[in-house]
């Protein structure tokens, strides 16, 4: 990639936080919407919190990093700003890139403040090379999906819409709440169908460290990477189209 | 031919399809180093599908072009970093104010750091937006957003800037003080490829200018030969206090070899160059036909009459177009 498209994307990013994410409806859509799940939970099962962290850490994750994407993709498509984006020197593949970086900036920023602040507040030991790995191709995966999600649609609404889908069903199959062996036998094979579940499973490793058995770490990541390719490089492709 | 490091911007065979339907179709043509080149046709004739072609936004269906010495086909990004561009739209971002827009511009292009708010304030000087410095995008009226819009394209200073129809929803004031700018851009050596709509205003700003129809090219000149090439060239056109048709019939058959068209009971186009055999013959004939003269016009053919003999169009479908947008197919 050349210099050009980098600083590009850097620029992008930076303007994307600065106009859409770093704004009210993001952060509470990506912080107060997990925190209220986890209370909600809490409240039945006061004794179990240190439990529903790592789910709670995924879900912030998942929702923060998508909570814009379709208003940096969809509606700057809509109103010609992406047009106008792709005037400079930067390809649509690039501009796919900083869009989907964007999402995963302002997602590791907010998951980083939750995970920070309640391993603190409960005395959480945190492993935190393993975290910060499983975050950051966690991050990755989700973001590419939303960005996918988005190029795949042309309007804001149906956006939002469609990325609900993945969003709510992927905290009932994942392992957020339920572990996913206590899951009918069928919901399980669809569990390890998303990459949340792999996200739960790596952030339970970084938590529980030694005593946590689960999928090998190694394959968590490995999946997840997959899953960020598989969204990645058709995500790109469609947006292509869009300027042919 | 021209020397080769004269032509910034050179055409071959440049055609576009959407689906099945062709709407650039084989255009062959250059554009000169410090030149203003004018690209000029009704509504969707292609002048917009075919900047977007040259500036690298989207790719030919067959042919190419050179821009700066690059292939668009090959070094897109390449051109795209050198080249300045003002789309159809005004599509800054809403969010950002003026002054915000144009630094985010400079950053895109990579403007160094020091410069980029000198520049922006240079360039909200010069297109009189200063106080609306700090002003939301959204916020500007349309002929601000419009001026904006151009002056982000000159954030990094290029050699060659694509202008889509930069003075349109412009007032008259706003749009002079643009062709000014443009005229200061050539002048400091700018190439500027333009479309625009507005006949009167190609005619005064262009050095050369390139008239298509559905795709095609038509013919590119100067716009003095392009209304020399208009076949009925000068004419006069004279009104009589007293006429009526007899008469004027009486005075077409006995004007010969001069074409007169009769306009109305009392109006007559002569059409020839010898303005002065015309008037004295005119002057001799009104009075053995017993008619007063009242009023008399020259007129030089226009570019508006050069654009209605090379492309076919009506005149009305030509004044309709410059009220505003009304599409025109075919
Ligand atoms: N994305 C597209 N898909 C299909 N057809 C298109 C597309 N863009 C333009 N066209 C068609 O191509 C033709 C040329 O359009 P274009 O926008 O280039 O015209 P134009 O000369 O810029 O017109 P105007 O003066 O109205 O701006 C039109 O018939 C238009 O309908
Ligand atoms: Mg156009």
């Amino acid at each position: 990639m050349s210099r050009d498209s980098l600083r590009c994307i850097f620029y992008i990013i930076l303007k994307d936080m600065r106009t859409y994410y770093l704004k009210p409806p993001s952060i509470s859509w990506g912080i107060i919407f997990p925190l209220a799940w986890t209370l909600a939970f809490y409240l039945r099962h006061p004794q179990t919190f240190a439990q529903l962290v790592p789910g709670m850490v995924a879900m912030t994750a998942i929702f923060s990093t998508t909570a814009a994407e379709a208003v940096v993709i969809n509606f700057e498509l809509r109103v010609g700003s992406m047009e106008r984006l792709l005037l400079a020197p930067i390809s649509p593949g690039g501009i796919f890139l900083a869009k989907l970086l964007g999402g995963f900036a302002f997602g590791f920023l907010m998951t980083l403040v939750v995970a920070i602040g309640s391993s603190l507040a409960l005395g959480i030991h945190l492993n935190v090379p393993i975290f910060l790995l499983v975050l950051i191709f966690s991050l990755l995966s989700f973001a590419s999906l939303g960005a996918f999600i988005c190029v795949s649609v042309k309007e804001i609404f149906e956006a939002q819409t469609l990325l609900n889908l993945p969003r709510f069903i992927m905290i009932f199959l994942s392992g957020v709440i339920t572990p996913i062996s206590a899951l009918p036998h069928y919901l399980q094979y669809i569990s390890y169908l998303m990459p949340l579940t792999y996200t739960v499973d790596g952030f339970r490793h970084a938590i529980s460290q030694a005593t946590y058995q689960g999928i090998n770490i190694w394959l968590d990541i490995l999946v997840l990477l997959v899953f960020s390719l598989a969204f990645i490089l058709p995500g790109r492709r469609m947006l292509e189209r869009k300027f042919e | 031919m021209l020397p080769k490091n004269e032509i910034v911007l050179e055409a071959r065979g440049l055609t576009k399809y959407y689906g099945d339907f062709l709407a650039v179709d084989n255009l062959n043509f250059s554009v000169r180093k410090g030149e203003i080149f004018g690209f000029l046709g009704p509504n969707g004739a292609g002048k917009t599908t075919t900047i977007r072609m040259l500036t690298a936004l989207s790719p030919p269906s067959d042919g190419t072009a050179y821009v700066l010495g690059l292939d668009i086909r090959e070094n897109p990004l390449e051109i795209k970093a050198r080249i300045g561009v003002a789309p159809e739209i005004s599509n800054l971002y809403d969010e950002l104010s003026a002054l915000d827009n144009l630094i985010f511009m400079c950053q895109l292009y990579g403007v160094p750091r020091k410069e980029r708010v000198k520049r922006a304030e240079e360039l909200l000087e010069i297109f009189n937006l200063k106080d609306k410095r700090n002003t939301l995008f959204r916020k500007l009226s349309k002929g601000m957003k419009r001026a904006l819009t151009v002056a982000s394209a000159l954030v990094h200073r290029p050699s060659l800037v694509f202008l889509d129809e930069p003075t349109s929803g412009l007032d008259v004031l706003s749009a002079r003080s643009l062709r000014m700018i443009m005229r200061r851009l050539r002048d400091m050596g700018v190439t500027i490829f333009l479309t625009t709509h507005y006949l009167e205003e190609a005619d005064m700003l262009c050095d050369r200018i390139a008239l298509i129809r559905s795709g095609k090219l038509v013919k590119i000149d100067t716009p003095e030969g392009l209304k020399a090439s208009v076949s009925e060239g000068k004419s006069l056109e004279i009104r009589f206090r007293n006429g009526n048709e007899e008469s004027l019939q009486e005075l077409k058959k006995r004007m010969s070899p001069f074409k007169v068209t009769i306009l109305n009971g009392e109006r007559v186009r002569v059409y020839g160059d010898d303005i002065g055999e015309i008037c004295e013959r005119i002057t001799k004939l009104s009075k053995e036909l017993g008619m007063e003269l009242a009023d008399i016009f020259s007129f030089n053919p226009t570019l508006e009459d050069a654009f209605i003999e090379l492309t076919g169009l009506s005149p009305i479908v030509m004044s309709i177009e410059k009220e505003g947008k009304v599409n025109v197919t075919g």
